[in-house]
């Protein structure tokens, strides 16, 4: 590890990975919540027509592919809202017509050797360089800031646009704010994880996040902890097995879900063998419902003709089996919101 | 309702026409909500109820006659108007799933039109979100990821979020839609208990028979306009001849419907997933 530190190249790297690491699920998480999971690929897409224009009139290619990202986020949210019936046909020639441009313009140039190419496509740890790492610190910081600030409307408006828009938010200013935020992030992941596989790392650790967290806040976290863990993790396998570095990355992403969503599978029957369900009632318990209202390892019981209803998911679980403490002297208690309040 | 007729109306529509683009789906709506009224929109499929709650919210477009909220012409309504008035609860079968959130979660975005961008819940917002929770009996679901919950408990999370703004009307598309009738009863209590509480409501349905205790008034929405506005209890008095002199053949069978809904599970009770 000391070793590996001791070269610029991998301390620039390892900085990169962290801010990768920490900015891909951020905005990831919005884009999954929308059901916009391959948006970020087809950003990557445009952005290397812009790495080509860079590499071709020696400008750096982080700025031109900022550029071109930035322009095909605003474009695809306006086609999205405008909501026309070729507006998918319209994305995909904004995707490809990108790839193919990128692809045609680099190889007229005079740093287009296949390697370059390849670099930029799929992440190399070499290839940060220390103006780069300037820029991506600055640009993360942006976009953390700007994810923060506009967290709670994101969610809103991810999770139901028509309210929002009903509510007097700026829907269309939040979405072309989403996607902006998605086009700033191809842009600090490309050269770590590379324009083919940025998406990857904004939507994969928010999948596996989810089958960990049960709230969007626990699944934000969780995004960003094995978002960080995956891209440190694979800029040192990368390095220690001289593969590249987006590939291992995003390898190690899907093999966190794959981990995720069998222990979740696990969890899932485990659980299922301890809850007992309760009879299905039309009745729903509830404060005023008559039936006494009991405290129960922190949460609430009904007792319910002898025996315990706990309120589980859509349904309710006896807790009169093996987890119900005997004895526990039952108590007229006040409304449900009262007793939870003492739990976090 | 003689009292309430000299306060000024939160809603009213003068030959109201509302529609998408130029095309009109409901015209010549005239219509008054005052205070403390829980009036009922009914009508078929199709005859424009819902495009009138959207128009009032701005989904749709008003295309024509003159429409004030809480005074305020629409269209000024919309652009420097406080939303947070308006308790808008969408016709919505399911929460999206893509990300889990819970209960709470979604009913804190009914608080942020009374927040700034800067701002956080404060422990004020947070208590109003308990109680909006509490009222519509879901307190102890909370921290329930809502894609868990049943058809009719996830309309009960969409009235929460609306009152989580704590608005002076609230506008409901279809509540009892889709919920099986044992959820429609509880969709009923809660409908009770905010009326109690002088609730005014706006509820767009086509089966009001779950929760015509709380109705005060009914608004029947037929042919692209109004067929009828009067009491309650007029218009069950004269509901077959008001709905037989505009409605025909298959109309009649959605105001009447006493299927047990689209559940197709009846047995499953409070359980039951209805969609």
């Amino acid at each position: 590890m000391t070793e590996l530190l001791s070269y610029d190249f991998m301390q620039r790297a390892l900085l990169a990975a962290v801010l990768v690491g920490l900015v891909a699920p951020l905005v990831g998480v919005f884009l999954v919540q929308r059901r916009l999971s391959l948006i970020g690929d087809g950003m990557g897409h445009v952005a290397l027509a812009g790495v080509a224009v860079g590499l071709l009139t020696n400008v750096a290619p982080v700025w031109t592919a900022l550029v071109a990202a930035v322009l095909a986020a605003v474009a695809i949210e306006l086609i999205r809202a405008s909501g026309r019936t070729q507006g998918d046909v319209a994305l995909a020639v904004i995707f490809y017509g990108g790839i193919a441009a990128g692809v045609v313009i680099i190889s007229k140039s005079s740093q287009g050797t296949p390697a370059n190419l390849t670099a930029y496509l799929f992440g190399a740890i070499t290839t940060v360089k220390a103006s780069d790492l300037w820029v991506f610190a600055v640009l993360a910081v942006l976009v953390i800031l700007t994810t923060w600030l506009l967290r709670p409307r994101l969610f809103a408006v991810a999770s139901d646009e028509e309210y929002a828009r009903a509510m007097g938010m700026p829907v269309l200013a939040l979405n072309i704010a989403l996607a902006v935020l998605t086009a700033v992030t191809v842009v600090v992941s490309m050269r770590i994880v590379g324009l083919l596989l940025i998406s990857a790392l904004m939507i994969v650790p928010v999948a596996a996040a989810q089958l960990i967290g049960s709230s969007f806040r626990a699944t934000m976290r969780w995004a960003v902890v094995i978002g960080l863990v995956c891209s440190v993790g694979g800029v040192v396998v990368s390095y220690e097995a001289d593969t590249p570095s987006g590939g291992t990355i995003v390898v190690l992403a899907i093999l966190v879900f794959v981990a995720a969503s069998v222990g979740r599978a696990v969890v899932t029957r485990v659980r299922a063998k301890q809850h007992e369900r309760a009879e299905t009632h039309a009745h729903e318990h509830g404060p005023a419902c008559g039936h006494p209202a009991v405290a129960h390892h922190g949460h609430v019981d009904y007792l319910h003709d002898g025996h315990r209803h706990a309120p589980h998911e859509g349904h309710y679980d006896e807790h009169d089996g093996v987890h119900a403490t005997a004895g526990e002297p039952p108590h007229q208690a006040g409304t449900p919101a009262q007793e939870k309040a003492g739990q976090p | 309702m003689t009292a309430a007729m000299s306060v000024e109306p939160i809603v009213s529509l003068r030959g109201a026409a509302f529609g998408y683009a130029d095309n009109a789906v409901v015209r010549h709506v005239t219509l008054d909500v005052f205070p403390g009224e829980v009036v009922a929109i009914l009508g078929p499929n199709g005859a424009g109820k819902s495009t009138i709650v959207k128009g009032l919210l701005g989904l749709s477009d008003q295309l024509g006659g003159e429409v004030r909220l809480f005074g305020t012409p629409l269209d000024r309504f919309g652009r420097t108007g406080d939303h947070a008035r308006l308790g808008y609860v969408p016709q919505r079968h399911t929460l999206s799933g893509s990300v889990r959130a819970t209960a709470e979660e979604i009913v804190a975005t009914g608080r942020l039109v009374r927040q700034s961008w800067f701002g956080r819940p404060s422990a004020a917002d947070r208590q109003v979100i308990a109680r909006a929770l509490d009222i519509v009996g879901l307190a102890d679901r909370a921290g329930t990821d809502v894609s868990t919950l049943s058809g009719g408990q996830q309309r009960r999370v969409l009235i929460a979020r609306a009152l989580a703004a704590q608005p002076d009307v609230l506008l409901m598309d279809e509540p009892t839609a889709g919920v099986d009738t044992a959820n429609q009863h509880v969709l009923a209590e809660v409908l009770g208990r905010l009326a109690a509480q002088g609730v005014t409501m706006l509820v767009v349905t086509h089966e009001m028979d779950a929760f015509v205790e709380v109705v005060t008034r009914v608004v029947v929405v037929d042919r692209g306009g109004v067929v009828f506005d009067g009491p309650r209890d007029v218009f069950l008095a004269r509901e077959a001849e008001v709905l037989h002199e505009h409605h025909n053949h298959h109309h009649d069978h959605e105001l009447y419907d006493s299927r047990p809904s689209l559940t197709g599970n009846a047995e499953a009770g409070p359980t039951g997933r209805a969609s």
